[in-house]
């Protein structure tokens, strides 16, 4: 069986993918994570998930490219620097320098 | 030597020399992760045998390098249990277990020691030791749920069975062997125990090998 492991690094941070470990069963796996993700006191908790129960999501059909509809979908830099050249408040923008 | 410092040195022999033999495992492991994981356990009996030869070191003026690296085979007081050379891994978990089973017998007495630095290192160790034990229990229970499994395993317990009475003293053995018992479900054998004193011929080769880095430069060299 395979089981991923997610691995907390500190006391209230969040559990991120560590790896996997290879084991027959689960009280193997138990000491197998121990020694590979924690015995250097690396984690102070880890999750243990059998790959079967990760159900996995890997298509997502964007056929009308709706760019829009993502955060990154229209880059207002470009712009707004134009924009500013034209009232001449270049030196108003927040971080531009004097 | 005092008797504090001869049973110190018995027991870090013993986590050295068993250390040392478990290591032969790496990176033939019957798996990769077994491989990490059995590897790892070794290098932790190693650090237990450091910390216990410091202990040694500070009462006869030495150091741990010293008491692990530099003694004539004669003067270990390894148990030959963990002197054998098991390169099969029916014998190995079978001796593995064993050992761990003795030595949480015999961490046991120490923790209740009232000396309390030997008590302190003891009860440090078998938290550590814990988890080795659990590592044993479950192959233990993994090969007696087969055929197969149950009679290898059985087949090299009873040979070993003579050399794990001998890692603990007379009064504690009853315990070790009603824990055995109870683990395999089955009455051991009434042997006579291999004790300590006696080594295997295995000793010297193992000892050979480990100290030739050492030896290749002169005394006192700093590494």
């Amino acid at each position: 069986m395979v089981f991923e492991v997610f691995r907390q690094e500190r006391k209230g941070q969040p559990f991120q993918h560590a790896g996997s470990v290879t084991a027959p069963d689960e009280q193997f796996a138990e000491i197998y994570a121990r020694e590979q993700y924690a015995r250097r006191q690396e984690s102070v908790a880890l999750w243990l998930v059998p790959r079967e129960s990760v159900h996995e999501i890997d298509e997502f059909p964007d056929e009308f490219e709706m760019k829009y509809r993502r955060v990154d979908g229209y880059s207002i830099k470009a712009r707004l620097h134009e924009a500013r050249e034209r009232a001449g408040t270049l030196d108003m923008a927040p971080g531009a320098t004097e | 030597m005092s008797a504090r410092t001869d049973l110190l040195l018995s027991i870090a022999d013993d986590e050295l020399i068993l250390g040392w033999r478990n290591s032969e495992w790496t990176g033939i492991a019957p798996f990769l992760e077994e491989d990490v994981a059995f590897s790892s356990i070794a290098q932790n009996e190693i650090g237990h045998a450091r910390a216990l030869y410091e202990l040694a070191a500070r009462e006869l003026g030495t150091t741990a390098d010293e008491l692990a690296f530099d003694r004539k085979p004669s003067e270990y007081r390894s148990a030959p249990l963990v002197e054998l050379r098991k390169l099969e891994w029916a014998r190995t978990i079978a001796r593995h277990w064993l050992y761990e089973t003795a030595d949480e017998i015999r961490l046991a007495a120490l923790k209740a020691s009232d000396d309390p630095e030997i008590a302190g290192l003891a009860a440090k160790i078998d938290r550590e030791e814990a988890y080795h034990r659990m590592h044993a229990e479950m192959w233990i229970e993994r090969l007696l749920s087969t055929e197969e499994g149950r009679s290898r395993l059985n087949e090299a317990v009873d040979e070993l069975w003579p050399y794990a009475l001998g890692v603990l003293d007379d009064v504690l053995r009853p315990e070790l062997r009603a824990r055995a018992q109870e683990q395999l479900g089955r009455v051991l054998p009434e042997v006579e125990a291999v004790p300590r004193g006696v080594h295997e011929a295995e000793l010297a080769e193992l000892l050979e090998e480990m100290t030739s880095v050492r030896r290749s430069a002169p005394p006192g060299s700093q590494w």
